[in-house]
């Protein structure tokens, strides 16, 4: 009887320390400054949910595309979350590489959502990716040198207000520029920038048959503009500046403008890294009244992979870390000024966060006038803001971005930059089987 | 006359000498003042006088954990290591002193393998290391590293075995030594300096690659150079925070480098003048 008593117990024993062994889950993440804060706020989440083990690998941003896609395309099973952007969600989600959220929680609130953002996000209808956050872009100006211009920054500027105001601004021998533009080669740097104007512009990478659309007016008038813009009012080596260059010089006071992402916002209000953080002002990305604006849309979201073997641990934390109730856990320890922007319309109905940040109303407007679905003026077959979502963007985008940051430079001609990039488009094209 | 234009020479040598050495080192040099800098003085320009500032550092202890990533550097870069040469010296010493008409032409098709790009293979390595489940394991990247270094551990050993005299081996064939006590006892001790200086020189390769040890691991098996690539951030100033990280990254080898650098010279320039 003692035996078979023991022999229960060890068994029951054994059987307890096996269900209590912690499950891990591996999640891939980019270095922000939220997911970091989200990384040590990770506690709140394991008291809650004790048997599951978190893993974190960070990575800089290319690499981090580079081997979850490898991961992914080859079923590696190495990741259960990953951090990824509203590029490749569209994309992997037809090629049944994510798995649909459908298991967030009642609580979690999906309708909460920014409809941009979530529609960025959808395919038929099911969500592939959780928002961590989101952004838009807009104008930071700097009000005491608008003010000197003798200008007023409209709410929703034009183009060629944003010229005649850089001409003002500029003042070389004070180390200040009008306008301080991204010029960096890279399908998420200038071309982020350059595809979004283009839709100002009325211009379109291809029309509804694919055909690449370089050698239209529109993009002549968009690059034009933005070279000769440049050249009268930027930073000198501008075709090297991307969003962190930008940030610093706008933070040194060296930039009366920067059009950028709106979550540059917290940094240049931040009076511990800028130094004009009380003097900037935001309004709209500026437009040609053609009825489309200059601003693209982003979100940073985190995703299931379909390889994975955990999934339901992996959907509890996707959950937890785009609920509402984290946002109230990042106001409660750091404050409301450093929740992740941009995922929940509740958010910017909060007053404290309004109080917060003064760039939220800004922020909003801009996400809301972004249209991921129908980014041109023009009719367009593809999906997306500042990127086409088709697999062989990365590449094409990259390539020319090339040849615009070159023109940027004085390397090359806006027409020849536009004639390569024509024939780049087109062979791209050709080879992925859209046009023959 | 003759000895006033010996001293300049010697003068002008030196001085090129430590010019030479400057701009090596300094790229090192001034990653080292970047970590003491703030990330707003960091990214302002040149200056090579920092503020003196740990923020960096202090930031990047809290935000990694070094101490797991340092560890697995360790047992790569030592392990891939004296795999490789428990592989390379018995095919060095074949090669050197057994060899045949197709031994250049092996030669030249091991080093052939290191002029390719890495990424060319990258899909099949991938698939090779899920299907035998060694994706992120300190074997699998272990034996990764010895393969990538091989060749060049082979090439080393062979130049240096090539200097050692056909002819001692004979007469300890002679005496009666085995394969084995002639490997052990006669080419061994002869080829220490070779041997050290390739095992150092293999340490530091396998210690800075970066291609595989980020691509083949998560967390279990990522070395230091994964703890670097997590501090490059697209949207934020992290040039200080980054220099703190490769600071604390390539500080051990700096001091391996730094104590072993006669071995180093020595088994470098072994048989460079006869």
């Amino acid at each position: 009887m003692k035996l078979r008593t023991l022999t229960l117990g060890l068994l029951s024993a054994s059987a307890l320390a096996f269900a209590a062994h912690a499950e891990s889950i591996t999640i891939a993440t980019v270095n922000n400054g939220d997911m970091v804060r989200m990384q040590k706020l990770t506690d709140d989440f394991t008291k809650a949910n004790p048997d599951i083990q978190l893993n974190w690998v960070t990575l800089e941003e290319n690499v981090l595309r580079e081997r979850v896609t490898t991961d992914i395309a080859t079923k590696g099973g190495q990741y259960d979350v990953m951090t990824i952007g509203t590029y490749e969600v569209p994309i992997w989600a037809k090629q049944s590489w994510l798995l649909p959220l459908d298991k967030l929680g009642d609580d979690y609130d999906v309708k909460d959502i920014i409809p941009a953002i979530a529609g960025g996000l959808s395919v038929d209808g099911k969500l592939y990716a959780a928002p961590f956050y989101g952004e838009s872009s807009f104008v930071m100006y700097r009000k005491d040198l608008m003010e000197k211009a003798g200008l007023k920054m409209p709410d929703a500027p034009t183009w060629d207000f944003i010229k005649q105001a850089a001409d003002k601004m500029t003042d070389r021998a004070n180390g200040v520029n009008g306008v301080c533009l991204r010029g960096k080669a890279g399908w998420g740097e200038n071309m982020a920038f350059l595809t979004a104007m283009s839709n100002s512009f009325g211009a379109r990478w291809f029309d509804e048959n694919w055909k690449p659309q370089f050698d239209q007016p529109e993009w002549k008038n968009t690059l034009q503009f933005y070279v000769d813009l440049m050249k009268a009012d930027g930073p000198e080596g501008a075709s090297s500046n991307g969003f962190n260059e930008n940030l610093a010089l706008f933070q040194q006071g060296k930039c009366g403008m920067w059009i950028d992402a709106t979550v540059a916002a917290s940094f240049v209000s931040d009076p511990k890294a800028s130094q004009v953080a009380d003097k900037v002002g935001y309004a709209l990305a500026p437009d040609n009244g053609l009825g489309k604006r200059g601003n693209w849309l982003w979100a940073w979201s985190l995703a299931i992979p379909a390889g994975t073997q955990k999934a339901d641990a992996a959907e509890k934390f996707v959950s937890w870390a785009t609920s509402k109730h984290y946002a109230e856990l990042v106001a409660s320890k750091e404050g409301w000024a450093n929740v992740p922007p941009g995922t929940r319309s509740s958010l910017y109905a909060n007053a404290e966060y309004q109080k917060a940040a003064p760039f939220a109303k800004m922020t909003l407007d801009s996400i809301n006038a972004a249209d991921p679905t129908h980014p041109t003026v023009k009719p367009v077959p593809y999906v997306g803001v500042q990127f086409v979502a088709i697999p062989e963007f990365q590449g094409l985008g990259t390539t020319v971005g090339q040849l615009f940051s070159a023109a940027l430079a004085g390397q090359s001609s806006v027409d020849d930059a536009l004639k390569q990039a024509q024939d780049a488009a087109t062979a791209a094209m050709t080879e992925g089987g859209y046009i023959k | 006359m003759a000895r006033a234009v010996t001293t300049q020479h010697k003068t002008i040598a030196t001085a090129a000498a430590w010019i030479v050495a400057l701009l090596i080192f300094f790229p090192i040099l001034y990653t080292i003042i970047t970590s003491f800098k703030s990330e707003q003085e960091a990214i302002q320009g040149f200056a090579l006088i920092p503020s003196g500032t740990m923020e960096s550092y202090a930031e990047v202890q809290a935000q990694s954990g070094y101490f797991k990533f340092f560890l697995n550097s360790v047992i790569l870069s030592v392990g891939s290591t004296v795999l490789a040469l428990l592989v390379a010296v018995p095919a060095a010493w074949s090669m050197a002193f057994s060899p045949t008409k197709r031994t250049k032409d092996i030669l030249m098709w091991m080093l052939s393998t290191k002029m390719m790009p890495a990424v060319a293979v990258l899909f099949p390595i991938y698939l090779i290391f899920r299907d035998t489940g060694l994706l992120d394991s300190r074997i699998g990247l272990t034996i990764m590293l010895m393969l990538i270094n091989l060749p060049i551990v082979v090439w080393m050993l062979y130049t240096y075995f090539r200097e050692i005299p056909g002819e001692i081996l004979e007469a300890a064939r002679m005496d009666g030594a085995s394969l084995w006590n002639e490997i052990i006892h006669v080419l061994t001790p002869m080829a220490v300096p070779g041997i050290a200086s390739t095992m150092l020189l293999n340490i530091i390769l396998a210690w800075n690659e970066a291609f595989w040890t980020i691509r083949l691991t998560t967390t279990n098996a990522a070395p230091l150079t994964a703890f670097i690539s997590s501090f490059s951030s697209p949207q934020g100033l992290f040039w200080a925070k980054l220099s703190a990280a490769s600071t604390l990254a390539i500080a051990p080898i700096l001091i391996m480098g730094w104590f072993s650098q006669k071995q180093l010279v020595r088994g470098l320039t072994f048989g460079a003048v006869k």
